[in-house]
């Protein structure tokens, strides 16, 4: 593969906090390698700016390897960016060509508000998940792994829906800010498992009010989300998220799992 | 002040049994009342967070990230080894535990080690109950496959993201607790200090990196589950983020930290491919069950790795080591290629990488697929497009990842791949209890130094993290915590804490006030440089005692001329970047002096002036087998404290792949 050199121009949103309003600044880089990554590229706009003592953009970042679900950036109206099934931080710059103007936001939702620049709080995903994300076993209490057989379809079907990395890219992608991808993903992988089946009743209902709750908005079939899903889950999954609500309200016992 | 490790007495698989059996406990009503603060949200913090919220005790947690489900534990690949014998194979205790003290060249404890291959079952049990959607057969019972080190398969997986699937779980036994309210969480939280009243862990400080704020948290007890520090050399295969921060401060407090110098470099990452390079990415060690290791028989051979004809390509893993092939244990996979490279044999533009090869794999498994399908016949390239089927399902997402950063496709042509730092046996010095020497203060998980030795097998830090979390440090937290029922929880206005407050501002205004020029990055970048030529895959005293002086150097320079933009009172990640690679820098220095110590080649630590004639490490066990556990006594002085390994089941001997 051929690797070339680049100048690009920079559009990135700059905001100082929550409670102030942000704006588009424009900044030039030069001589970006097609070999760098996106996030790399942004290291040297950031030792750029430090060396000529401005304020770097904040912008969160982890594992650098596309499971961590960190990054967050929108690029040129896109999740993160123009590639598919991809995170921030696996896009590289072969991508772009010398003299490209590249724009650059956080997710925008209001259930995800900007803590700094390209940072936003997702707090409310951890919200939805203590809601009933997950499976009622104490440590100690488990039988022998093998005791109960699964499946195959079934348990790659939940590791499929389990793979999300709950980075927020499909509430960022939606017109709406709908966060029904992640919930349908976490309702999905527990529900297909038989040791997820005692909860099923309370989970989904229990997980939707939270999102509700947490200000996200209405989901209107659109399929932006699974478009922008840097893992691939699938609308499936919502559709059997809607199954189960629905279950959910018909047996009555919906809300009983706030409490218990 | 002599260390005790606190082995229990007795024949090694009862040791642990007899300790559940025998500590104190406490009842449900005090457990109400004691608070426990874990730092840390991977595997370890998860898990042990998780399940003494479940027991009963006040727990806080807290991560740096913005979420406990994003620690590097996630990161993980391959697998998680446990000692089921699914595959009846021949697998035991006895086989895991000896299996992972011969894997870690005899510089573990025998008791650790055995206690983490007792429970290693259990950890499966609790992982599927949780849900965990570990890969399964036709027939719905769980999969396995091989890691590197042994000879049977007992690893379990969840395709390319076992990690991920696992820390899912305890993440959501966490929330779980959270949502009950047993747990109260602290993310984009660092711990910067920890507390000592009268001479007991009680408590931390830690900053709200949102806000810059300093908090104080008071705890019964204080566990780190904080990771490694493999990000001590700049590039490594650890999360931006990961660092040893949490772990230096207790060591500054009195915690000792055993064998520093032990570094895992991992044999299949992505190659270096220039200066820009942040991070370093693992190809999981899974891709050796079918993958094949070779270079050109030809030194700087230019060609295409598909015009090199079969008989023109050594497989040098193979040649040197026919009993275990591709699947030797880390540490000697990766000096094998850094050998080859060092000789002239590496391939790719910078001459430092080897080929990992699925040629043969997709051939094989392509003509299994026509079999089951019953079309003996099958032309060569219709094996091919089956096998290459096969293949995507197994490693789909790492063929995937590979792409996406080199541009190339690994089902056309061999991956490119070279060794990278990736685990850190060292870490703070813990007895049997996971206890370091700071009563009160805990670590678990690759914080703590104490079951892989000095290489670490695949496949063993998910084992090690939920071991400790989920299954140690239950019953081992409650024989302290029972004496301590009385201690009524100390308010954080204690002169005790506004002290530790005050010397963690302190540090942070004098980092703000150098107001210097060059970058913190830059500094790390210098670090790292130093570490991996000098401390890396291969050390020799001359160069250890340079790098001493040029990381003392390097210090100097930091305090006097490093610049942070911004203030302290905001969201800072280059203040919260500074204060790492500052701790970085000390660590750095005490890795080289371990190293210097160390004079013998055991697992990752390979001394240059200590090998055979064929190249393997050389071991010397009448000096060296013991824990070297470092107190700190202030600016560049260390004191070594030694713990002898005696080994009463095991009867160490070269340890050969052959």
């Amino acid at each position: 593969m051929q690797h070339y050199n680049m100048n690009l121009t920079l559009k990135v949103w700059k905001q100082k906090n929550s409670k102030t309003k942000g704006a588009f600044e424009s900044y030039k880089v030069s001589n970006i390698s097609s070999e760098m990554s996106f996030l790399e590229m942004f290291d040297v706009l950031n030792e750029q700016l430090v060396s000529e003592g401005k304020e770097p953009i904040a912008f969160d970042h982890d594992c650098r390897e596309g499971i961590c679900g960190m990054c967050s950036m929108y690029i040129n109206g896109r999740a993160h960016g123009p590639w598919s099934q991809n995170t921030t931080c696996q896009l590289h710059m072969r991508e772009y060509k010398d003299g490209d103007t590249i724009v650059v936001e956080p997710w925008r939702a209001d259930a995800f508000p900007v803590i700094k620049d390209l940072v936003v709080d997702r707090s409310g995903f951890d919200r939805i998940i203590q809601a009933g994300g997950y499976i009622s076993v104490n440590t100690g209490n488990a039988q022998d792994a093998n005791a109960l057989p699964i499946d195959k379809q079934k348990a790659d079907e939940s590791f499929a829906a389990a793979s999300c990395i709950g980075c927020g890219a499909c509430v960022a992608a939606c017109p709406n800010a709908s966060a029904m991808l992640f919930v349908s993903a976490k309702v999905s992988h527990l529900a297909l498992l038989p040791q997820g089946d005692p909860e099923r009743k309370t989970r989904a209902f229990n997980m939707v009010n939270q999102m509700d709750t947490e200000g996200f908005g209405s989901c209107t079939n659109i399929g932006a989300c699974e478009a922008e899903c840097p893992k691939g889950i699938s609308l499936e999954n919502i559709a059997r998220l809607n199954r189960e609500y629905i279950g959910s309200m018909l047996s009555g016992s919906n809300a009983e799992g706030l409490t218990n | 002040m002599p260390l005790n490790s606190k082995i229990p007495a007795g024949p090694i698989d009862s040791k642990w049994k007899t300790y559940k059996a025998t500590c104190k406990l406490v009842n449900p009503a005090n457990k109400r009342q004691l608070e426990v603060i874990v730092v840390g949200t991977g595997l370890a913090g998860a898990s042990a967070a998780a399940s003494l919220g479940e027991m009963g005790y006040k727990v806080k947690a807290f991560c740096f990230q913005d979420s406990p489900r994003r620690a590097h534990s996630i990161a993980a690949q391959g697998g998680i080894n446990a000692a089921k014998n699914y595959q009846n194979d021949g697998d035991s205790t006895y086989r895991l535990f000896y299996d992972t003290i011969k894997g870690g060249d005899y510089r573990a404890r025998e008791g650790n080690v055995h206690r983490l291959a007792e429970v290693s079952a259990n950890i499966i049990d609790q992982c599927v109950a949780a849900g965990v959607p570990f890969a399964r057969e036709y027939g719905g019972l769980l999969s396995n496959r091989s890691f590197g080190g042994t000879q049977v398969q007992r690893t379990f997986y969840a395709a390319g993201q076992t990690g991920q699937q696992l820390l899912i779980g305890a993440y959501q036994g966490l929330e779980r607790q959270v949502s009950l309210g047993n747990v109260e969480m602290y993310s984009r939280h660092e711990m910067l200090e920890v507390v000592m009243v009268d001479g007991v862990a009680r408590g931390i400080i830690a900053r709200n990196l949102v806000t810059g704020e300093l908090e104080r948290h008071f705890g019964h007890a204080v566990l780190l589950c904080t990771g490694g520090y493999g990000n001590v050399f700049y590039l490594s295969t650890n999360a931006m983020g990961s660092n040893v921060t949490a772990a230096w401060k207790a060591h500054k407090k009195g915690a000792f930290f055993g064998n520093p110098c032990f570094t895992q470099i991992h044999p299949t990452c992505i190659p270096v491919s220039g200066d820009h390079q942040s991070k370093l990415t693992l190809m999981s060690e899974s891709l050796r069950n079918d993958g094949r290791i070779w270079v050109p028989k030809q030194k700087n051979d230019q060609r295409k790795p598909s015009e090199i004809k079969e008989e023109e390509r050594d497989y040098y893993l193979e040649r040197r080591y026919p009993a275990f092939g591709n699947l030797v244990p880390r540490d000697v996979a990766s000096r094998a290629a850094k050998e080859r490279c060092d000789a002239g044999y590496g391939v790719g533009s910078s001459k430092m990488a080897v080929y990992l090869d699925f040629g043969a794999a997709i051939e094989r498994y392509g003509k299994i697929e026509a079999n089951k399908q019953g079309k003996p016949n099958t032309s060569k390239e219709e094996i091919i497009v089956l096998g290459k089927g096969v293949v995507k399902e197994k490693y789909g997402n790492l063929f995937d990842m590979y792409e996406k950063i080199t541009g190339e496709n690994p089902y056309e042509m061999p991956m490119r791949i070279y060794p990278a730092v990736h685990y850190t046996m060292g870490g703070l010095w813990v007895d049997y209890e996971l206890m370091t020497t700071v009563p009160g203060l805990y670590a678990l998980g690759e914080a703590n130094f104490s079951d892989h030795g000095a290489n670490r097998l695949g496949a063993s830090a998910l084992m090690q993290g939920l071991a400790d979390g989920y299954f140690v440090i239950p019953y081992t937290l409650g024989n302290r915590l029972a004496d301590d029922i009385r201690t009524k929880a100390i308010p954080t206005d204690h002169p005790a804490f506004v002290a530790a407050e005050k010397e963690v501002s302190d540090r942070i205004n004098k980092l703000m006030s150098i107001k210097g020029k060059e970058s913190v990055e830059s500094f790390h970048k210098r670090l790292g440089k130093i570490m991996w030529e000098k401390c890396g895959m291969a050390r020799n005293a001359k160069g250890l005692n340079e790098a001493i002086q040029e990381i003392r150097e390097l210090r100097k320079e930091f305090w006097s001329n490093v610049r942070i933009p911004g203030d302290i009172e905001e969201f800072n990640p280059e203040l919260d970047k500074a204060g790492r690679v500052a701790d970085f820098i000390e660590l750095g220095e005490l890795m080289c002096l371990d190293a210097l110590n160390r004079n013998e080649s055991c697992g990752g630590h390979f001394r240059e002036e200590y090998q055979t004639e064929e190249g393997e490490a050389l071991r010397d066990d009448e000096k060296y087998m013991y824990v070297a556990a470092w107190e700190y006594k202030g600016d560049s002085n260390f004191e070594l404290h030694k713990e002898d390994l005696n080994y009463e089941v095991v009867h160490p001997s070269a340890r050969s792949y052959k």
